[in-house]
Order: structure tokens, then C-alpha cells, then sequence
């Protein structure tokens, strides 16, 4: 079909969970589009999003290496995909299923995303699929599950936000990292109600009326502090607890112990502003409490965010028409990516594979025997540590993601990538793991594709093919049906077109929590704003959850009890500060995609580190020159960047640069007991010159 | 293993917290009635923010959740270290394995004739600030309106009498010191508290002393005046409770002596909270006692055998309304010294007093009122023994430094300012669009993209347009428009 190069075609940005709209045209260019979520903005990345799509150095062909010391090769479609069949072959009969795991991303599409876990579960068999998304959201869904019964990251839509007096962003640098989310913020900021919890001094709280500083590690006993503000100052909401709440007197119980003195001692926020703050959420007529990854990604990410929802709750902010509690999603299908069974425990629909009636109804819409069917596998990082051992897989196969950067303990994750047999990558660019994968495949991106992502407010928008992608590409759908073939599937269970694979995604997820079943392309392709769950045809969608009940069986939310412990890794002589890990404007995730755009690298060409000048001085760290962070794990190379406004005790370091430069070859691998999310922000290490 | 801890309250409960779940048999007694509660928040009960019910530490059915043998309402009589056996006052005995005395401390009744009766109790409308049923004859007798008398200018004689004020009481504090905290607070600091809660209606009798108490009337004072009363708060300080580990051979000297491992003289006696002294420790305040509990459990579970309770760095904070304080180490060193490094800052007419006392560059002394930032940066410092800053005034100015304001002109601003940081456009960007011919606010917007993330700069990038247009009435002809990808 013949493309106009001047139509444009209604997508989103490939990016960030807001997703912001705008419209790309055949000739590569992009225009904004006044989106609800955008309003018409879009950042630096969103503006030069196109230049991806004409790359140098995307990948046109398969790459192939026998050898690992071998170079990369080109090679035609048919030979990748049979060696690639014939070498899972191998291994599985040598070792079993569980010889070849399957990693995927949450920036996939909501149909790849569904594909992929049906491939490891029914294709190969194999209990071993996990993602990023567990690296970015899973403290704040396993909270929210607990606390609400559903996670669904905001319950409300993001407009909502207008039109509160007072918002709590909690770990959070919208203005960085979804900058015209702050158009939703700005007009509680306007009115002096904007409140910022962050170690830095971040371009979001230099909007905020009130900014708490804590040290790294240390929120969880904050929300307590603020807890017991709540009481103390007599804010406590006491119906709303009698009403619609369980659990809050074993809650006060731990709070208690928390005034906010003795919180000020550990976190070192002034007791003065956890007052003030929490006197603003209680006075105000809406208001939110939102957190985001600074105060998730830790080994006590469940329970620090379980104590910010038992504040919400204590001021009866959940389940109100204008105010509540949410979490921002990262990645651009953090959401979607983690509701359709690419996680390790979880069926489509945001079920838990280890539920009988889950397993048969899932097992029907595939057309298999639910015993067939693997049970829940190791979660990201404890998977990826796994790797070549004797009882890890030897194969793996990756989609959207770039562990080589973006793991924990990144140096560790490099030497297991090593030892597997077989490495199998598929991208559109040779990415830092594409480079060092047996296998390659090259697969279209973005606006080359049709495709459902569920935004940041579980929202569901339909991104369309706008531009026709190289010669040489295929879909990810089209990799995952070619090896699927291969592995002796019928063709008709791995559909390449999206919206079969959609429709066939919805009857998947009927009567679960993320419930898509009266979603089709041509109620999206309409414009029809529609937030899970949406479970007819003719259902208008859930713009907002838990107005009238929550998601637990008897209606209620549920306050959770929860103590401070402290970092994994406090810091001592030989480690004396806090290193915490995060992003910038101009790059995303393992800026595997922004270093490759020009105008983003020149902006944000190199790591760096900032440090406190009064810190730097004493250990010779000049400005701008080059220094080291070291940690028990790790060394990383960084330039020293003076910050007066950052705490003394800590420095920060962004994660998206590769090599040696590479943040997370410091952070450290311990896991939440619950999410199994690694504590990427908060580790011990020196710093020195370089 | 059989460990019994004698007392219930923030110490003794806080061990058992630690215990429970160990395997080892607990028994616990306590001489109140009431489950345990937590004491730093009885001022709150007097202010009235908080009901009693809401500072109690375990719920009611706690002790049998937990497996926990709880005696209430009785008290231990008599101790056998040799028999390794307790007697209580009900007669009954207990066997241990190991006994851990956390039996807090008593109110100090000061020497003023007629607040104590002949039977020993306290006189009617007497009542000493230290237990919750305490703070319950406070609150019953403390109606709108009563003058209230509280004796004892300490920290806790000065939150009763803020919560009482708080009440709408007319509340005397007579403190015999010539200045109020005398233990945290120098001379001036606590000249500068006083006149901060005189402002919040406290009346302050500073150095004199209560010779006598008229019931129905109030106090009468050392000078011979009378301090109106009709309810007497005495919270003139407290001394360990000592009187059964003296009576049982227990070294004892100004509270029971302990060592790192929280050991007594008696062999499997252990003591830890305000009934103790230890070497390293100022009594009296609750994270000692919690640091101790927390390392006396290691030792007895044999979790750590090599755990140690090594002192605790002492903070003392005074938790009222409207009042911030902070106080720390060793505050009383002159501002003359010179073995150590002494900075103050007075600002008694705005409620601030500031004193740093730094040796080697590391906090070891600081008074902070009336500026709760500073008192934050200063306790993390003094808490960590990190370096402080060489600008020592900025630490005691915190957030009072000033920034360095925007110039309200953007065009006099330098070249790399960023103006709009979501698409890092700078100065120098959006005057060589304006060069180019981007002549108005939305050409600047369409060619930089300036304006088009969160929008927040678009003020400013509207008002460089104009004041661009206004420095150059007459530029060189604009340069075609549609050229430029903007409509002007």
C-alpha cells in the first residue's frame, strides 16, 4: 500500500510510561498532539524520537556467531532462526526445559509482551521467563496488591492530578524523567502545595513548596515520622479507618515509636517540615501521595512503599474522587508489560500462575493441558545469577532489554551472560548485550508497528504503524512465530499480526484483574479513553478504581505493618558514603536508544557524579575532572560534577552509560524479600580522582 | 532457658519485643496495671492530642499472643541472686536463668512543705509527671482556665506545662535554676526559651525555690510570693530505681552499674533503661534504653555473643508545639576556650539561639533553637562524626543562606543558562534563534523547542521575546517564515 509521506499517524512516544501523544508522519517527522497525558508537550526526547528510526548502525540482518571468539556474521532469516531452533533442541533434550530462559522488557508492547510468556510456557516449557519491569515497578505492584488487592499504578487518571491542592512525589524527578507530567503538577505546586522527597536537590523539588531530604535508605522511617505526625497532630481520619480500612491499631502500634524527632535523627528531615508536610496533605481539599523508583528500588522496597500507602490511608486520601494514592510507572508498558505473563509467577490478565482455576482458563484459550503448563520460576535478578551454573539455564533469550547495563551487580551479570552456550538478543540496533549475544535479531521498533502499551494510569492506547521499516526487519511476533514453528508448535498459536494477537490477549484475560476483554483495536482506533479493567464489549472502562470498594474480598483496604531496618548496606570506614543511582532528561533506561540519537548524547554525552564541593575537596575530587565510585562490587569512572545542594554524605551517579562508566557495576544485588527488586539506590562506596 | 524481666515499660517491654519468638520463657512483671505505653508520648496525653489508648505499646492480648507469662499490678519484693529466684509482693516466686532489672526511675519529690502528706502520698491537687495514670489525674483536674503550677524547668516539666497551656490553663513554671534546661542549655539559650514560651502565655519563676504548698491556694516561694494554684505538677527530675538491686547486694552508684554486656555485680543479673548507669550514657532518655534492649537480647538469645552496648551519643529534644529545640554533647564550653572552636548565634527577639561547639572539626556540642533545618544537618553531624563544613555560619544559617535570585531580566543572564531544561535550550540557543529571524514568543518556541515539555519556562522565554523586540525596534528584516519552519 502506497504511504503519503505527509499523513501523519496518531502514535505515542516511544519512551516513558506517560506516553505522551503525537503524531509521526512517513517522512520521519513528529509533531505533538494534546494528548490528556502530554497536553500537547513533549520533551527533548520525545521531539528527536524520530531519529531513531534512521539510526546509523540499525540492524538490517541477522547476526550469527558459532564461536563466541568469532565475529558476528550476517546471515539470512532462515538460517538464524533454524540454528537457533536446532541449538534449544540441544539443550533441552540435554538438560530439560528449564535449560533455556526467556527475559523480556517492560517497554515491549502489550501483544509481545502476552506472546512471549505463552512462547516460554507453551513453546519451550520452560518456568524461567522474567523481565525488567522487576527491576522498576515490582516493590510498588506487590504494595499495591497488598494494600488494595489490585495494582493498577495510578487508580485514576492522570488529569485527575489538576486539580488536587497538594501532591507528595516521593522518589520522584518528573521534571527529568516525564517532563510534561509536571503540567498536571504545576498547578499544586502554584498553590504551595507541592511536597518532593528526594536525597537531591532535583529539578522537581526545586518546584516544590516543601522539600525533605532524607538519606538514602532511610524513607520507610520517614512515612513513619509523618505517621505519627498524623496522629500527634490530630489529622488521623478516623471514620474513613473505621470505615473502609483494616489493620490501622497494629500500624499505630510501629508509628508510635516514630515521632518525628527520632526520625529526624536517622533520615536528618527537620521533624518542623515531616510536620508541615503532612499539615499540608491534611488541609488540602484533594490531594495524592505518588511514589516512583527512589524510594522502591530497594531490599525494603514493599514495605517502604506499603508505609507511604498506610499514610494515604491514614488520611483517608484512597478511594476518593480527587485525591489517592498512586505509583508512576517507569518504563513506556511498565504497566501492560507487567499484567500478561512475562513475569516469573504470573498468567495473562495479572494472574498468579500458581492458582488452579488461573492455570485452566489460561490453559484453554491456549488449547494446551493446564499440567502442562510451568510453574512460577526465580525472579529477575536471581534468574540472570543463575545463568551457565549447573542448575541455571544454559540458553537465553532476550526482548527489550540491555542487562549488560541495566542489571545490578552489571559486571557480575556480564561474566554469567558469558558463560551461557547460547545468547539470543533480538533488537534493531547492536545494543551492549546485542554484542556480546550468538544470536541477533533484527526486529522493528516503534512507529514501524502496531501495537497496544498501557500508559501510566492503565490507560490502554493503540500505537500505530506510522513509517514502513527496513527491508531486512521482522517483528518481534514474527521471531517468536518463526522459532515457535521451529520448536514443533502449530503456526495458528502464535499469530504475527498484533490485533489477533490482541483479541486472543483479551479472552486470556477475562474475569482476571487487568481485565481487557472488551478492548478491541477498533474501540481504541475511535479514541475511546479505556482504563482497565474493561470487561465487555460495551463497558465504558475504570477511569478510577476503588470509589466504592477496594480490591480485597471484603471491600476494604488494608494497612500494612511495617518497620524501619535501614540500608542493605550501610556505610562504614572503608565505604563511607551513600551512592545513589537514577536518571537524566535526555537519556532512557540503558540509554541504549538515546545515546544513539545526536542532539540527546551531545546534551548528556558521559557519566557523571555528583558530589557535595565540601566532600570532594577533602578527598581531592576536582570539578569536572574525572573520579572513581567504588563499592564492594565494583569500580565506575564518572566526572566529577559539584553540587552544593546534595546531601554531604551521598553522591549520585545516572545508569545509562555503558562500560565503564556503567553505574550499576557498584549497586547492589540484595532483594527485597517480597518483589525480589534489587537496592539500586542505595549502596556503600568511596570516592577517589580517577 | 527461663529470663524474667522486672518492669514494663519502655525498656523492660522493648526486650521482651526483642525475645519473643526466641525459645526462651519470658516472664515479665509490671507494677502498673495497664499494658505498657510509651512514655515520651505522655506529654501528648496532657496537651490532649493523643488518648491514653493511643500510647500503649502492646495491644491487650499481646503477652498470650506471644507466649509471654505478664504479671501485672504486682511488684517484685525481693530478689536471691544465690537461688536464682524472685519473691513478688502477692508472695508468689519466680525462677530465672537470668534476670534483667529494667525498673525505670521515680519522680523526685522536692523538699516544699505540704506536698507530701503524713501517710507519704502526694497532698490533694499534687500530682508528680511520670506515669500515665499520672497524666490522667492531669488531665481530669486541668479544666479551661485553672492556674497550674508545674516545679521543674527540665524538659519534661516544660512540655507538661506547654500541653497545659495548650489546655487553656494559666500555667507558673518554678524552676530553681536561674535558667531553664540548665543541664542541656547554657545560660543564654535558656534565657532565649524562656522568652520564646513566655510569647505562648507561660509565666516563668526562674531561681527560686517552693518553700510551702497551700492547698487550694498554690505555692508560696523562697521571696515570700505566692504562685496562684489550684493544681501543682512536680517534675523536678528522677532518680533510678534502685531500692531492690541495693537490698539484694547489687552495686549500685546513682543507678545499678552496668558494663558493655549490660551485666550487674550479681552473676545472671542484668539491668538495662533509666534504673542503670553506664559509663558512656546520659540517663533518663529513651534510646539508650532501646540500644541496650536491642544488644541484651543478642546476648541472651545467642544471637551475637558479641554484641556490646557501647554508649549512646546523647540528643535531647524538646517535643512541643511550636517550639523547636535540639540540644547535643557538651554544651556548656565557653565561647573563649581555646581548646575548642565556639560559635553562637543570638537572635532572641525571633525565638533563635545557635551553639556550635567543634573540636577537630567534628561536632561535639550544640544547642538549636528556633531553626529546625540547622538542627537536623547539626545532629546528623554530631551523630556521625563526619567533618563539618569549613563555612561554619552557613551551617548555622541552613536554609536562612541566600540563594542566588534569577536576575529578572533573562536576557542579562549568561549564555549557558538553561532556560528550558526538558529541551535543553540555553540562552545562547534562543538569542541565535532570535538572529535567525525567530522573532516572536511562538516562532522562539516552534524552532527551539523551547516552552514544549512542562511548559514552566514559557514565561520566561515570552519575556525575553519582548524584551529582545523592545532593545532592537528595528532588526534586519525577518527571513521568510516558512524558511525558519514557524508562521511569525
Amino acid at each position: 500500500m502506497p504511504v503519503d509521506a505527509r499523513v501523519e499517524v496518531a502514535t505515542h512516544c516511544p519512551y516513558c510510561a506517560l506516553q505522551c501523544g503525537m503524531a509521526v508522519s512517513e517522512d520521519r517527522s513528529v509533531s505533538p498532539r494534546d494528548f490528556p497525558t502530554n497536553r500537547g508537550g513533549l520533551c527533548q526526547k520525545g521531539w528527536t524520537s524520530a531519529s531513531l528510526l534512521t539510526t546509523p548502525g540499525r540492524l538490517t540482518t541477522p547476526l550469527l556467531r558459532e564461536r563466541r571468539d568469532a565475529p558476528l556474521r550476517p546471515v539470512g532469516w532462515t538460517e538464524a532462526l533454524d540454528y537457533v531452533a536446532l541449538r534449544l533442541h540441544e539443550l533441552r533434550d540435554r538438560h530439560g526445559p528449564d535449560a533455556v530462559g526467556v527475559f523480556g522488557g517492560g517497554g515491549l508492547t502489550n501483544e509481545k509482551a502476552y506472546l512471549l510468556g505463552k512462547f516460554a510456557r507453551v513453546a519451550l516449557g520452560t518456568s524461567k521467563i522474567d523481565y525488567n519491569g522487576r527491576f522498576c515497578m515490582s516493590s510498588a505492584a506487590a504494595a499495591g496488591i497488598k494494600a488494595f488487592g489490585v495494582d493498577r499504578g495510578l487508580p485514576f487518571p492522570v488529569a485527575d492530578l489538576a486539580d488536587a491542592d497538594a501532591i507528595l512525589l516521593v522518589g520522584a524527578n518528573v521534571a527529568e524523567t516525564m517532563p510534561p507530567f509536571m503540567r498536571h503538577v504545576r498547578p499544586a505546586a502554584d498553590k504551595g502545595g507541592l511536597i518532593v522527597v528526594d536525597p537531591r536537590r532535583t529539578a522537581t523539588a526545586e518546584a516544590a513548596a516543601l522539600h525533605l531530604q532524607p538519606a538514602p535508605g532511610t524513607d520507610l522511617a520517614l512515612a513513619l515520622g509523618m505517621l505519627h505526625a498524623v496522629v500527634a497532630d490530630g489529622l488521623l481520619q478516623h471514620s474513613y479507618i473505621t470505615d473502609r480500612t483494616t489493620g490501622f491499631d497494629e500500624v499505630w502500634r510501629i508509628a508510635a515509636a516514630w515521632w518525628p524527632e527520632r526520625v529526624e535523627r536517622i533520615t536528618g528531615v527537620p521533624a518542623a517540615d515531616q510536620r508541615a508536610a503532612v499539615a499540608l496533605l491534611a488541609k488540602a481539599r484533594n490531594a495524592y501521595v505518588l511514589t516512583a523508583r527512589g524510594t522502591e528500588q530497594h531490599a525494603t522496597g514493599v514495605a517502604t512503599v506499603s508505609a507511604w500507602i498506610n499514610l494515604c490511608l491514614a488520611l483517608g486520601l484512597c478511594g476518593r474522587a480527587g485525591s489517592g494514592f498512586g505509583c508512576l510507572t517507569g518504563q513506556g508498558n511498565g504497566q501492560g508489560g507487567r499484567e500478561h505473563g512475562q513475569k516469573a509467577d504470573q498468567l495473562p490478565g495479572y494472574r498468579k500462575i500458581d492458582d488452579p482455576t488461573a492455570r485452566a482458563h489460561v490453559a484453554g484459550v491456549w488449547g494446551v493441558d493446564p499440567a502442562e503448563l510451568p510453574g512460577p520460576g526465580p525472579s529477575a535478578y536471581e534468574l540472570l545469577d543463575s545463568l551457565g551454573t549447573e542448575r541455571g539455564p544454559k540458553a537465553l533469550l532476550t526482548f527489550g532489554s540491555n542487562l549488560v547495563v541495566s542489571a545490578p551487580r552489571a559486571g557480575h551479570i556480564a561474566d554469567r551472560l558469558d558463560s551461557l552456550e547460547l545468547l539470543v538478543t533480538a533488537d534493531f540496533i547492536l545494543s551492549e548485550t546485542a554484542a556480546v549475544a550468538d544470536v541477533v535479531f533484527p526486529v522493528t521498533q516503534w512507529a514501524e508497528e502496531s501495537g497496544t502499551m498501557t500508559n501510566l494510569e492503565g490507560r490502554i492506547l493503540l500505537r500505530g504503524k506510522a513509517v514502513t521499516p527496513p527491508d531486512g526487519v521482522r517483528t518481534d511476533l514474527d521471531v517468536l512465530n518463526g522459532l515457535a514453528i521451529r520448536l514443533g508448535q502449530p503456526e495458528e498459536r502464535f499469530p504475527t499480526d498484533p490485533e489477533t494477537v490482541f483479541a486472543e490477549l483479551g479472552r486470556a484475560s477475562a474475569g482476571g484483574p487487568a481485565d481487557y476483554s472488551g478492548i478491541s483495536y477498533d474501540r481504541l482506533r475511535d479514541g475511546e479513553a479505556l482504563h482497565w479493567p474493561v470487561p465487555a464489549a460495551d463497558h465504558p472502562g475504570t477511569p478510577r478504581l476503588f470509589l466504592d470498594r477496594f480490591g480485597h474480598p471484603d471491600g476494604r483496604a488494608r494497612f500494612q505493618p511495617v518497620e524501619h531496618t535501614g540500608p542493605a548496606e550501610p556505610p562504614d570506614p572503608e565505604f563511607p558514603l551513600h551512592a545513589t543511582t537514577g536518571r537524566v532528561l535526555q537519556h532512557y533506561q540503558s540509554g541504549a536508544q538515546t545515546r544513539r540519537v545526536p542532539e540527546l548524547l551531545d546534551a548528556s554525552p558521559e557519566a557523571f557524579v555528583e558530589v557535595h564541593p565540601d566532600t570532594a575537596l577533602r578527598l581531592g575530587v576536582q570539578d569536572g575532572q574525572w573520579a572513581t565510585v567504588t563499592s564492594r562490587r565494583g569500580s565506575v569512572r564518572a566526572r566529577a560534577r559539584y553540587v552544593p545542594t546534595i546531601r554531604p554524605d551521598t553522591v549520585f551517579l545516572p545508569f545509562h552509560f555503558p562500560g565503564a562508566q556503567r553505574a550499576n557495576l557498584i549497586t547492589n544485588p540484595a532483594l527485597d524479600p517480597t518483589s525480589r527488586m534489587p537496592e539500586f539506590k542505595v549502596c556503600a562506596v568511596r570516592l577517589g580522582p580517577a | 532457658m527461663k529470663i524474667t524481666i522486672v518492669g514494663y515499660g519502655m525498656a523492660g517491654a522493648r526486650l521482651a519485643d526483642h525475645l519473643r519468638g526466641s525459645g526462651a520463657s519470658i516472664t515479665v512483671i509490671g507494677a502498673e496495671k495497664h499494658p505498657a505505653y510509651n512514655r515520651i508520648l505522655l506529654s501528648n496525653v496532657v496537651a490532649g492530642s493523643m488518648a491514653p489508648a493511643s500510647v500503649l505499646l502492646h495491644a491487650p492480648d499481646w503477652a498470650a499472643d506471644n507466649g509471654i507469662d505478664l504479671r501485672l499490678g504486682v511488684a517484685v519484693a525481693a530478689i536471691d541472686p544465690g537461688a536464682h529466684r524472685i519473691r513478688l509482693t502477692d508472695e508468689s516466686t519466680v525462677d530465672y536463668d537470668a534476670l534483667v532489672l529494667a525498673t525505670g526511675s521515680n519522680s523526685w519529690i522536692p523538699p516544699t512543705d505540704g506536698l507530701v502528706t503524713d501517710e507519704g502520698t502526694l497532698a490533694p491537687g499534687v500530682v508528680a509527671f511520670r506515669n500515665l495514670d499520672d497524666c490522667r489525674q492531669i488531665v481530669d483536674l486541668a479544666t479551661r482556665d485553672t492556674p497550674v503550677a508545674v516545679i521543674g524547668g527540665g524538659l519534661l516539666g516544660l512540655e507538661a506545662a506547654r500541653g497545659l497551656a495548650g489546655r487553656g490553663c494559666a500555667v507558673t513554671v518554678v524552676h530553681a535554676v536561674s535558667h531553664l534546661m540548665e543541664r542541656q542549655l547554657d545560660p543564654a539559650g535558656g534565657h532565649v526559651l524562656a522568652r520564646v514560651l513566655g510569647a505562648m502565655g507561660l509565666e516563668f519563676r526562674l531561681g527560686q525555690v517552693a518553700t510551702n504548698y497551700l492547698p487550694g491556694k498554690g505555692l508560696q516561694l523562697d521571696d515570700g510570693s505566692l504562685v496562684a494554684a489550684e493544681l501543682v505538677v512536680v517534675s523536678a527530675g528522677a532518680r533510678p530505681e534502685t531500692s531492690l538491686a541495693e537490698a539484694a547486694g547489687v552495686a549500685v552508684d546513682h543507678g545499678i552499674l552496668i558494663d558493655d554486656s549490660l551485666r550487674t555485680s550479681a552473676p545472671d543479673v542484668y539491668a538495662i533503661g533509666d534504673c542503670t548507669r553506664h559509663p558512656g550514657t546520659v540517663g533518663g532518655l529513651v534510646q539508650p534504653a532501646w540500644e541496650q534492649a536491642a544488644a541484651l537480647a543478642k546476648l541472651l538469645t545467642g544471637a551475637d555473643p558479641q554484641a556490646r552496648y557501647r554508649g549512646t551519643a546523647s540528643v535531647t529534644r524538646l517535643k512541643t508545639r511550636g517550639v523547636d529545640l535540639a540540644s547535643m554533647g557538651e554544651v556548656h564550653v565557653e565561647p573563649h576556650t581555646t581548646d575548642a572552636e565556639v560559635i553562637r548565634l543570638e537572635d532572641p527577639s525571633r525565638g533563635r539561639y545557635t551553639k556550635l561547639v567543634l573540636r577537630d572539626d567534628r561536632v561535639t556540642g550544640a544547642i538549636v533553637l528556633g531553626a529546625p533545618d540547622v538542627a537536623a544537618a547539626v545532629t546528623q553531624l554530631h551523630d556521625r562524626g563526619t567533618p563539618a563544613p569549613p563555612d561554619r555560619m552557613a551551617l548555622l544559617l541552613g536554609r536562612a543562606m541566600p540563594a542566588g535570585e534569577p536576575s529578572s531580566d533573562p536576557a542579562a543572564l549568561p549564555a549557558s543558562t538553561v532556560i528550558c531544561r526538558c529541551n535543553t535550550v540555553d540562552l545562547g540557543g534562543l538569542l541565535g534563534a532570535w538572529r535567525d529571524g525567530a522573532r516572536s514568543f511562538d516562532c522562539l518556541v516552534s524552532t527551539t523547542k523551547a516552552g514544549t515539555g512542562c511548559g514552566s519556562c514559557r514565561d520566561t522565554v515570552s519575556a525575553l521575546s519582548q524584551r529582545l523586540a523592545e532593545q532592537n525596534p528595528h532588526p534586519d528584516p525577518d527571513p521568510d517564515p516558512e524558511k525558519l519552519g514557524c508562521n511569525t
